[in-house]
C-alpha cells in the first residue's frame, strides 16, 4: 500500500515503514504536520496489494450471463428433456405445475387470482413469494439459464451441466407459452426469446443511474 | 414536578419533548435499623453475599434476556431455501443492533467459508483484473461509519394485506438493523484495477451456494460503498457474510451482498434473478419498477408496539421509537397520539447520522381513553413518509417491496397494543 506523493515521499526518505509513520508525527513541527493533513485530504489513497487475475482464473469464475447473450456457453437442450428434468428435480419444491410452491413460482401472471388454481388465495397466505411468477415478471430468458446454472436445485447448487441448464429453461419457456412444445434451446435460440415483463418494465424517476 | 406543571405539545397527552418525567414510583426513605449483633448480610441479596463466579472469553448477554432472539418470519424454514431471521427491534434501545441480532435473509443458508481460500476476484471493464485475499485486505485504510440495512420487504405484511394482521414490531419492522461497519472504501480497489471510462455497471456476486448476485451501478461503489470486514468492532459474523460483505449505505439489503467473492465491472446491468422478480417494484399500472435501490424514509414506534401491554392506564410514558432515510439524514420525526388529529414534533437522540437508524423520543400522559399512534418522519431532503393510502396509490394490490407508510398502533381500554390501519 502507498499514499501518493506526500506520504510516500516523506516516508521513502526517511525509510519509515508506514505503520510506525503515527509515532513519528509528535516530534514533526507543527508546520509538518499541518502539510501532511492537507496531503491526506487532497490525494487520493493509491493501493497495490492486488494480484493480478489470470484470464484463465476469469473463464472459470466469471458465471454471470447477460442479457444479450454475453457469456452465453455452448450447449443445448430440448423441452421434452426439460420436462423429464422438471419432474424428478424440481417439481417437489415448485409443484407439478410450476405455480402450487412452495418455493418461487415459476409459471403464468403474477397477482393475487390465477384462473387455473382456485386455491392460490389459500397459498399465497402461506407462501406470499407465489404473488410473483418468473413467467410474469422476468424481462429476460437469459436469466433464467443464468439462475438455474449456479443456484439450482437447491440442495445441488452448480450440479446441473449446460445441456441440462438449457433444457431445463427451454421447458420453463413453454409452460409459459414462449416456445415451441418441440422446441430446442441453445445460445442462439434463447435470444430470440421475448418474455412478456420486458415491455411492463420502468425505471425509477429521477435515478441517478442509466439503464443501458 | 406536578402534572400540571408539565406543558401539553398535542392531543392524546403528547407532553412537550423536553418536559421531565418523574414516574408514580414512590422512592421509600424506610430502612432497617440495624441491631449491635446482626450481620450486614441479614438484609442484602445472596449475590452480594457470595464471591461472583468466572468471566467468560467471549461474554453472553444475562440469561435472563435468553428472549431476546432474532425470530424466523412465518412459513419459512431455518436453513434452505428462503430465510428470514428478524431482529427484536422493540426489545431494543439506542441506534445499534448487536451483530447476533442482526436481521439476516438468506436465500440459500449461510455458507461455510475458509476464509483462507476465500478470494475477491475484481474483472471485467479494468485495465488491470485482480485477486485479493483477506490477509492483503486487512492492511487496506478502512473507514467505520454507523448504517442501517433494511430488507426491501420490511413491514410488507401491511403492504398486502387487506386488513391489519396482529403482528407485533418484530414481525413487521424486524428486516432492519443499525450496525457500524468498518471496511476498505470500494473506490480502493476499483481504482487500483482501473476502471474503463465506459463502465457504467458491477455485478456484484456472493460466494453461497446459490451465487447471489445483483448488479449494482458504478457511481454508488465510487460513492459511500464499502467492502465491510467488521461488524460492531469485530469481524463480521457468519450470517452477516464473513469474511466479507459489500455494504450499499441506504440501499436495500438484498444489494449489500454477502460472502462476497467476485466484481464484475460492465456496461449493462446483469438482470440477475432477484432484480428480475422479487426485488422489483409492481406499479398501480402494472408497470414493473425495477432497480429501485434507496431504502426511503420511514419510522417506528416502538416503545410501545404491537402484540405490547401498557401496565398501568392514566400513566405517563415515553413514547420511542426508530427512524432512517436510505437518503441522508433524519429531519424530523412527528408523534400523534390522537390517530392523527394533531402531532408534536419528538426529540432526536444525538447522533443523527446519514443513513442510520435515528432514535426518537417524546413524553406522553397516557388519559386510558383508546387511542392510536403514529409516527411520522421527515428527511434532510424534505422526503416525507406518505400514509397507507398514498403508498397503495402507488403500487399494485400485491406489491410488497419499499413499503414506508405512516405505521399506527391501537391502544386499547386494558393497554394493549395492536398493529391497525388508519
Amino acid at each position: 500500500m502507498q499514499f501518493r506523493r506526500g506520504i510516500s515521499l516523506a516516508t521513502e526518505r526517511l525509510k519509515i515503514p508506514m505503520s510506525k509513520q503515527c509515532a513519528l508525527l509528535p516530534i514533526f513541527s507543527g508546520l509538518v504536520v499541518v502539510l501532511f493533513s492537507a496531503f491526506l485530504q487532497a490525494q487520493d489513497i493509491n493501493t497495490n496489494l492486488g494480484k493480478d487475475l489470470l484470464q484463465s482464473e476469469i473463464e472459470t469464475y466469471a458465471i454471470t450471463v447477460f442479457p444479450d447473450g454475453t457469456n452465453l456457453p455452448l450447449g443445448r437442450g430440448t423441452v421434452v428433456q426439460g420436462a423429464a428434468l422438471y419432474k424428478n428435480g424440481c417439481s417437489m419444491c415448485h409443484g407439478s405445475r410450476g405455480i402450487e410452491g412452495p418455493a418461487a413460482r415459476l409459471v403464468g401472471q403474477d397477482g393475487w387470482f390465477s384462473l387455473t388454481d382456485p386455491l392460490r388465495v389459500l397459498r399465497i397466505k402461506q407462501y406470499p413469494i407465489l404473488l410473483i411468477s418468473v413467467g410474469g415478471l422476468w424481462p429476460h430468458a437469459t436469466t433464467i439459464f443464468d439462475y438455474i446454472r449456479r443456484a439450482m436445485p437447491h440442495h445441488a447448487p452448480k450440479s446441473l451441466s449446460n445441456n441440462e441448464a438449457y433444457a431445463l429453461t427451454a421447458y420453463l419457456l413453454y409452460r409459459n407459452g414462449l416456445i415451441d412444445e418441440h422446441a430446442t434451446l441453445d445460445r442462439q435460440s434463447i435470444l430470440n426469446v421475448t418474455m412478456p415483463a420486458q415491455a411492463r418494465s420502468a425505471f425509477p424517476r429521477g435515478s441517478d443511474f442509466v439503464i443501458e | 414536578m406536578s402534572k400540571s406543571s408539565l406543558k401539553v405539545a398535542a392531543g392524546g397527552g403528547l407532553l412537550d419533548r423536553r418536559s421531565f418525567l418523574l414516574s408514580g414510583l414512590a422512592l421509600s426513605s424506610a430502612h432497617a435499623v440495624a441491631s449491635s449483633q446482626s450481620s450486614l448480610g441479614e438484609s442484602f441479596p445472596q449475590w452480594m453475599k457470595t464471591p461472583g463466579g468466572a468471566d467468560l472469553e467471549y461474554g453472553l448477554p444475562a440469561s435472563a434476556e435468553g428472549h431476546v432472539t432474532r425470530q424466523l418470519a412465518e412459513n419459512t424454514p431455518e436453513t434452505s431455501l428462503f430465510s428470514m431471521w428478524h431482529t427484536p427491534i422493540e426489545k431494543q434501545r439506542g441506534i445499534i443492533t448487536p451483530s447476533g441480532l442482526h436481521f439476516s435473509v438468506n436465500h440459500n443458508g449461510v455458507p461455510d467459508i475458509v476464509p483462507e481460500q476465500h478470494q475477491l476476484l475484481l474483472h471485467g471493464m479494468v485495465d488491470k483484473p485482480l485477486k485479493f485475499d483477506i490477509e492483503s485486505l486487512l492492511r487496506y485504510p478502512m473507514v467505520s461509519n454507523i448504517r442501517f440495512i433494511e430488507c426491501a420487504g420490511n413491514t410488507a405484511q401491511n403492504a398486502v394485506s387487506f386488513n391489519p394482521l396482529n403482528l407485533g414490531c418484530q414481525e413487521l419492522f424486524g428486516q432492519l438493523s443499525g450496525a457500524e461497519w468498518s471496511g476498505i472504501p470500494l473506490k480502493y480497489l476499483l481504482n487500483e484495477a482501473g476502471v474503463k471510462p465506459s463502465a457504467k455497471w458491477v455485478i456484484a456476486e456472493g460466494a453461497d451456494g446459490g451465487s447471489h448476485s445483483r448488479s449494482i451501478p458504478l457511481e454508488k461503489l465510487m460513492d459511500d460503498a464499502i467492502l465491510a470486514l467488521y461488524q460492531n468492532g469485530e469481524r463480521l459474523r457468519p450470517s452477516q457474510g464473513y469474511p466479507m460483505r459489500l455494504l450499499l449505505p441506504g440501499w436495500e439489503g438484498n444489494t449489500n451482498v454477502k460472502w462476497l467473492h467476485r466484481l464484475e465491472v460492465t456496461d449493462k446491468p446483469a438482470y440477475s434473478k432477484d432484480e428480475s422478480g422479487l426485488y422489483s417494484d409492481i406499479l398501480k399500472n402494472g408497470k414493473i419498477q425495477r432497480f429501485s435501490f434507496p431504502m426511503e424514509v420511514k419510522s417506528v414506534i416502538t416503545h410501545p408496539s404491537g402484540n405490547q401491554v401498557l401496565p398501568e392506564r392514566k400513566g405517563f410514558y415515553e413514547i420511542s421509537g426508530l427512524a432512517w432515510s436510505g437518503r441522508g439524514k433524519i429531519a424530523r420525526v412527528e408523534v400523534s397520539a390522537d390517530g392523527g388529529k394533531t402531532w408534536a414534533q419528538a426529540d432526536l437522540d444525538s447522533p443523527v447520522l446519514a443513513k442510520s437508524l435515528t432514535r426518537f423520543r417524546i413524553p406522553w400522559q397516557w388519559d386510558g381513553t383508546p387511542t392510536t399512534l403514529l409516527s411520522r418522519a421527515t428527511d434532510e431532503q424534505g422526503r416525507v413518509q406518505p400514509t397507507r393510502q398514498q403508498w397503495g396509490d402507488k403500487y399494485a394490490s400485491y406489491s410488497f417491496n419499499h413499503y414506508n407508510a405512516i405505521q399506527a398502533w391501537h391502544i386499547s381500554r386494558d393497554g394493549t397494543v395492536e398493529n391497525t390501519y388508519v
